[in-house]
């Protein structure tokens, strides 16, 4: 199944280098990987979607949290959290295709950003399977190119509260929650 | 020897901030680490560095080794390190330095080893451009360190050189690196070493909770035929002594892994050995009929657990590990116990009933005698086979009062070493257990006796793993150390050997391996050197090499086709294995002793 794991780390040159490649040597399945700022000047931001098994995304976390530059990982699959992928997708055109897409879009409440008389451009959010249907929907059209962040997440409001980061709370919590892993078989 | 929680030395040398050359600070932190010896060789892109070594030089306060090829810098350090407990270091220029370096690196990390390498780094300006003498040092090495650093500013690199012995030495002991720009090297900027280290990502020490132990205990209590299986960590927590007390109180019996020989004292009654692919049979099969198997300190490598879904399938496993990450990575235990042994076995020790569990260990014993029955065969040897070596070995070093440490390379020999020789406590062994990394024995015998001038320290080598680095012979020269060299030579790679002659058909592709004239090798570097080719003359040499002040180096002209049994086959489980034949074969630790 997939996991969802958010994890933060220093801002520093090479970090991204380092998880990728601590990912690949350890030959873990990466469905997708997104890097951007946090809320924290010197922090980013990574969600990695996992494919695998339990075991595997606990060993995941547990990597992670080996890498120095890592602060703080979290398996956020259990929990309630907002799930966002942002797509922009340039589809083919004629006059007489132009107005279906637009409709198309609008159903999926993508928005039209831009727009010629050879082709237009849809920007899609929602959760994966949403963007995964409207691509689909509006393949048959001829997608000329398309650019997709991946997935990104966020912890829903009371779920956030129950979190510190960049605080050893954190550890202990990843730690309970890691050592469930093995404690049922 | 403890490698546990130790605080950097008070060298009494810390004076406030101070001006100074990048390449002072680089030694001044080493100083304020506690480091007195380097290993390493210069190059371009380290010179401004080498230039101010100079002066801690002159004065006694850093001695520097010279080596004679970058990969034993990092092996010396790595020596040097099991030997004390300390972080060893090592220092090489860019580009072709610094990659050589990687071999030895992984060796290190692989076995936690505290490593610090420095390294010189063409100026920033040249970053990038793929400058004389530049590689991308800090990308070739991450997968084979614990951290690296790449130093472009001055004002960094005081804390970077702290956080690096900071990293390498907490928790589970691994390598860092530090890539120093040679402009940084030569630049002028404040030193200072008072910082407080805060690294939000590393938990070198994770806390211990008292219900894991209390559950590990619970389960151990209830146990009929424990068994513990320790590794490394024993070693590196300095935590034999509890162990033993453990063992003792309730009645356990003991496995080894390679890096965990004499974690007890291996003629202790308890004592099993070392499991695995070269175990023993009665170890490896305790293992596989054990109801509760306690894991200290250990990773659950493949030459450990065999088959891993048949590896101690009945038992109950507990897994006791510093890395949280080990926990569950091969093995998933049913209870495990994450922190410092130091920490967990003291906790865990009051929490165990006293037990004997006589009926287990009167079955191991059994099946230790008929081990017995089945493989040993007392003889008088006529040919000069390795494990004789090994044993006569043991014999002439058990009756120094000096400390001794033995450093194996990789392969049929090492394997010998761990069968035959008794080790009666953990660190006496030196080895490359995890990467498996021929070449490793005399640069890394050189580092523990460079820590350790007074010790008997025996580099035991195969002819192939010798052939790799034996141009630091001269190192040994240089350094003027007493270093004992035994060569266990049988002209072939004789590990690969064995599986080309077990599983490729007696097909011997690669491994016929020629030998220069050792005695005429040695001269060469005025060390005194003697060749052996049949048993009698075993204990004389081992004898003359004792009394000879210095180093001695001895060809000892083996058997060539001899194997290593028992064996288990990869991929097999590991109470399936290859015993050793009749007659011709040795038991190591069992109660029955050879006639020799």
């Amino acid at each position: 199944m997939q996991y969802t794991l958010v994890a933060w780390m220093r801002d520093k040159p090479g970090v991204l280098n380092r998880v990728s490649g601590m990912l690949r040597r350890r030959n873990f399945n990466i469905d997708s990987l997104q890097v951007s700022h946090s809320e924290t000047p010197g922090i980013s931001r990574m969600t990695f979607v996992v494919d695998g098994d339990e075991r595997v995304a606990d060993q995941v976390v547990k990597q992670l949290r080996k890498v120095v530059d890592v602060t703080a990982v979290e398996d956020i699959t259990n929990r309630l959290a907002i799930l966002r992928e942002l797509a922009l997708i340039r589809v083919r055109t004629t006059p007489e295709t132009r107005g279906e897409i637009m409709q198309f879009a609008e159903i999926y409440r993508a928005q039209i950003v831009d727009v010629n008389t050879e082709n237009l451009v849809v920007q899609a959010v929602g959760t994966e399977d949403k963007v995964d249907s409207l691509i689909e929907l509006l393949r048959p059209f001829g997608i000329e190119e398309m650019v997709r962040t991946g997935r990104v997440a966020l912890c829903r409001g009371d779920e956030r509260a129950k979190k510190k980061r960049h605080s050893t709370s954190i550890f202990k919590a990843a730690a309970s929650l890691n050592g469930s892993g093995h404690d049922d078989q | 020897m403890a490698i546990a929680k130790r605080e950097p030395a008070n060298t009494g040398y810390d004076l406030g901030p101070q001006e100074m050359t990048g390449s002072q600070m680089i030694w001044e932190s080493l100083l304020r680490e506690g480091v007195q010896i380097v290993f390493g060789h210069p190059g371009g892109a380290i010179l401004p560095a080498y230039d101010a070594l100079a002066e801690y030089e002159g004065d006694g306060r850093i001695h520097h080794v010279l080596v004679r090829h970058e990969q034993c810098a990092a092996h010396m350090a790595d020596g040097f390190a099991r030997a004390t407990g300390e972080v060893g270091v090592c220092i090489v220029t860019s580009g072709p330095g610094a990659t050589n370096l990687v071999t030895g690196l992984a060796t290190a990390q692989m076995d936690s080893v505290p490593v610090v390498a420095i390294t010189g780094q063409v100026p920033t300006s040249l970053l990038g451009t793929d400058a004389f003498q530049e590689s991308d040092v800090v990308g070739v090495t991450q997968p084979v360190c614990k951290h690296n650093y790449l130093v472009t500013d001055i004002a960094e690199l005081p804390l970077i050189m702290k956080e690096a012995f900071y990293i390498a030495r907490e928790g589970r002991p691994g390598v860092v690196l530090v890539d120093v720009c040679k402009d940084v090297q030569i630049e002028s900027g404040t030193f200072r070493y008072d910082f407080d280290i805060s690294l939000p990502g590393f938990e070198p020490w994770p806390v211990v909770s008292s219900d894991e132990v209390q559950a590990a205990a619970d389960l151990l209590n209830e146990a009929e035929r424990p068994l513990i299986l320790a590794g490394h960590g024993i070693h590196l927590s300095n935590t034999s002594e509890e162990l033993l007390q453990l063992v003792e109180k309730a009645g356990i019996p003991v496995v080894t892994t390679l890096l965990g020989t004499g974690n007890i004292p291996e003629t202790h009654p308890l004592s099993l050995g070392m499991g695995g692919m070269h175990g023993e049979a009665f170890a490896n099969r305790a293992v596989q009929a054990c109801d509760v198997l306690v894991a200290m300190g250990m990773r659950f490598d493949d030459r450990i657990t065999g088959r891993l879904d048949r590896f101690a399938a009945d038992a109950k496993i507990i897994h006791f590990e510093l890395d949280r990450a080990e926990v569950g990575k091969n093995i998933v235990p049913d209870v495990a116990v994450v922190g410092d042994l130091a920490e967990t076995l003291p906790a865990y020790l009051p929490l165990i009933k006293e037990r004997r569990h006589q009926d287990w260990v009167d079955t191991l014993n059994e099946w230790r005698s008929e081990t017995d029955e089945a493989d040993i065969i007392q003889y008088e040897v006529e040919e000069l086979i390795p494990p004789y070596v090994i044993r006569q070995l043991w014999h002439a070093t058990e009756q120094t009062d000096k400390r001794v440490i033995v450093v194996t390379d990789v392969g049929q020999h090492q394997m010998w070493e761990s069968q035959y020789y008794i080790h009666e406590h953990a660190g006496m062994l030196l080895t490359s257990g995890g990467l498996g990394t021929m070449g490793y024995a005399l640069p890394a015998a050189l580092g523990a006796q460079m820590s350790d001038r007074e010790a008997l320290v025996w580099c035991v080598a195969g002819d192939g793993g010798f052939q790799m680095t034996l141009q630091e012979l001269a190192t040994i020269q240089q350094e003027r150390l007493p270093v004992k060299i035994a060569i266990i030579n049988n002209g072939f790679l004789g590990m690969v050997r064995q599986w080309q002659q077990i599983f490729y058909d007696k097909r011997y592709v690669g491994t016929p391996i020629l030998s220069p004239d050792y005695v005429k090798l040695a001269d060469a570097y005025d060390i005194p050197a003697a060749v052996v080719r049949h048993p009698s003359e075993v204990v004389p040499v081992l004898e003359r090499a004792h009394s000879t002040d210095g180093p001695f180096l001895v060809d000892f002209q083996v058997k060539e086709e001899v194997n290593v049994y028992p064996m288990v086959a990869p991929g097999a489980a590991v109470d399936e294995l290859i015993r050793r034949p009749k007659p011709g074969y040795v038991q190591g630790y069992s109660g029955v002793q050879p006639s020799w």
